[in-house]
């Protein structure tokens, strides 16, 4: 059977798939749709969606347009899951790589250095580093890498030491290939599948985190985000519940879509271990 | 006594970790923009020179690295924690005075979760192939993908301003002076809210890592043998397959209790409740960088206990794991 076939046997994972797409859509469409920053107040504050045409959404407490922010919101959120998830597998996958080919002391050093990333509660740790090098993307997007590296690195590891005595990589190791190149050409591509599913569920994370942060004030305060939206409109819950209400369901689909196409890609790249269903 | 070694064992390895936390708290503080005095005086209302020399001298700003490094390390091994100038009180005393309503709500939830979790992940996998299971999973699909801090604003949207089922805020009714068991009734209202919103996330994690457990264990022979010889299905999913389930659950359990320290944070601020994740928020509005590192501290240090304690409970409790195991 092919990927895509495999994949699409997963209904969870098209539903997931297409709402993924329609996201990505509203976040590359934002410019256009809404070339106005969506900081800007364009009418009257707590307008109830569809109470004056052209603002669908509403508008919030400053009289900002609720769907504008939105759009501009889904560009933030995806952008700062996926950057984030590349820069935590730059740290996770060569420290694991090289845990798991080496062992021995180099492994035991290692797995102590993402232990102890480990134990530290993640969460509490992103706010104090974004909280101490003050809120903006770049801090944003370090500090979840930093929280998001540690899985990983485990599990990098865990197949580099499956399968660094495979009889390939000993054919390789007996005709001369140096450790750079057994590491990198014979071992790391055959580590790609379980990868690229933990990547998928690590970018749903990384948006988590990051609406978290925004929503205790600790985002980037030129970006229009998510999570900024519902913690500015926590005050006036009883008055304006839309306010709340829109940008939460918009955080939730999409983390639910990554997490539906993260699982369809695990039945597609390990159909040995497809779960049973 | 292989588990005094065993205790003393991970006693050093938390200690080290706590002293790496501290070396790596002192760098932080260093890393935030402008000079620390600076940054602490001017929340304090204060731009005298006079007043930040004595602030430099009083942190040791004056001296160098290493020997500030010191002070702060052997400080902290005194249980001094430092001052806060926002709220005129000793780091310590505050996160202290907060510490117990965090307990009660972290473990509140842990309990909530881990129940409610096993039940539904059992039953999911009970029913692996009927609709019900896949409405079960559905769901934990869902909770997981819910944002902590938005479904507890939810919940306080239905149940206490809508249904005016349950208090929206705070630890008990200010005021009211209850004593004695209404007192305690009236803080366990309190906690409904908060303890389900937090305990929901870990939940649908507890479900999920059950029925996959459950799944896989009762591939094993030895659920063959029991079907083969006609023990009741019952029987078996109790004794056979949810026992054996559980034991790699009570690990990962451990390991994600000391995430919903810091999912407290969420919870607490929305609910006003008055613990160290509240506390957490409040030194962010701030900018009270000593309140913030000692609280960090805290939640490191209340991980590495339930870690501990987890720990230990599973390896008394099953003997087939080996002691020198690390």
């Amino acid at each position: 059977m092919s990927f895509f076939k495999r994949f699409s046997q997963n209904r969870g994972a098209l539903v997931g798939l297409v709402i993924l797409g329609l996201v990505a859509l509203l976040a590359l469409l934002a410019p256009f749709l809404y070339p106005d920053s969506p900081w800007r107040m364009v009418q009257r504050p707590f307008l109830a969606p569809g109470e004056v045409s052209g603002f669908w959404l509403g508008t919030d407490v400053m009289g900002r347009d609720v769907a504008a922010g939105l759009a501009h919101g889904a560009w933030v959120s995806l952008l700062i899951g996926l950057i984030s998830t590349v820069v935590a597998l730059a740290i996770g996958v060569p420290l694991g790589a090289l845990a798991g080919y080496f062992g021995g002391r180099v492994d035991d050093a290692l797995m102590r250095f993402t232990e102890f990333f480990q134990t530290i509660p993640n969460f509490a740790l992103a706010i104090v580093l974004v909280a101490i090098m003050e809120p903006s993307t770049f801090s944003i997007v370090l500090a979840i890498a930093i929280v998001s590296w540690p899985p990983v690195a485990r599990l990098v590891r865990g197949e580099f030491l499956s399968i660094k005595h495979r009889e390939y990589v000993e054919a390789a190791r007996l005709v001369g290939q140096t450790h750079r190149d057994i590491i990198i050409k014979q071992i790391l591509p055959n580590t790609l599948s379980p990868v690229i599913v933990l990547a998928s569920l690590m970018v749903a994370t990384a948006i988590l985190l990051e609406s978290s942060l925004s929503f205790l004030g600790l985002g980037d305060p030129d970006t229009m985000s998510w999570g900024y939206m519902i913690g500015a409109a926590r005050t006036v819950m009883r008055q304006a519940w839309w306010l709340s209400v829109i940008p939460g369901v918009a955080i939730l689909l999409t983390v639910l879509a990554l997490n539906l196409v993260g699982e369809g890609l695990d039945d597609a790249l390990n159909p040995q271990l497809a779960r049973a269903r | 006594m292989p588990y005094v070694s065993l205790i003393l064992g991970r006693v050093v390895k938390a200690v080290i970790v706590l002293l790496a936390i501290l070396v790596f708290n002192f760098f932080l503080i260093h890393a935030a923009p402008g000079d620390p005095a600076a940054v602490m005086a001017g929340e304090a209302g204060a731009t005298d020179q006079q007043f930040l020399e004595d602030l430099r001298e009083r942190f040791g700003l004056d001296q160098s690295l290493p020997v500030q490094l010191w002070r702060y390390m052997s400080g902290v091994l005194q249980l001094d924690f430092g001052y806060s100038y926002r709220q005129q009180m000793p780091v310590l005393d505050l996160i202290l005075d907060r510490l117990p309503a965090t307990l009660l709500l972290t473990g509140a939830a842990f309990v909530i979760s881990l129940a409610f979790g096993i039940l539904a992940g059992t039953l999911a996998a009970m029913r692996a192939k009927r609709p019900s299971g896949s409405i079960i999973m559905g769901l934990s699909l869902l909770f997981y993908a819910t944002p902590l801090y938005w479904v507890a604003m939810m919940a306080v949207l239905v149940f206490s301003v809508t249904l005016d089922w349950l208090p929206a805020y705070g630890y008990s009714t200010v005021g009211a002076g209850y004593t004695g068991l209404t007192h305690v009734g009236d803080v366990a209202v309190h906690l409904i809210l908060p303890a389900l919103t937090l305990g929901l996330f870990f939940m649908a994690v507890y479900t999920r890592m059950t029925r996959t457990s459950m799944l896989s264990v009762s591939q094993q022979d030895f659920v063959k043998t029991a079907r083969a010889k006609g023990l009741a299905p019952g029987v078996i999913q109790r004794r056979h397959i949810l026992r054996n389930a559980l034991l790699p659950i009570i690990t990962l359990a451990g390991l994600q209790a000391g995430q919903m320290v810091g999912g407290a944070v969420l919870t607490e601020t929305v609910f006003a409740w008055p613990g160290i994740g509240r506390l957490m928020y409040e030194a962010l509005m701030q900018r009270d960088y000593n309140l913030l590192l000692g609280i960090f501290f805290f939640c490191a240090l209340l991980v590495i206990l339930f870690n501990m304690l987890t720990d230990v409970i599973y390896r008394l409790a099953d003997p087939r794991i080996k002691h020198s195991a690390a």
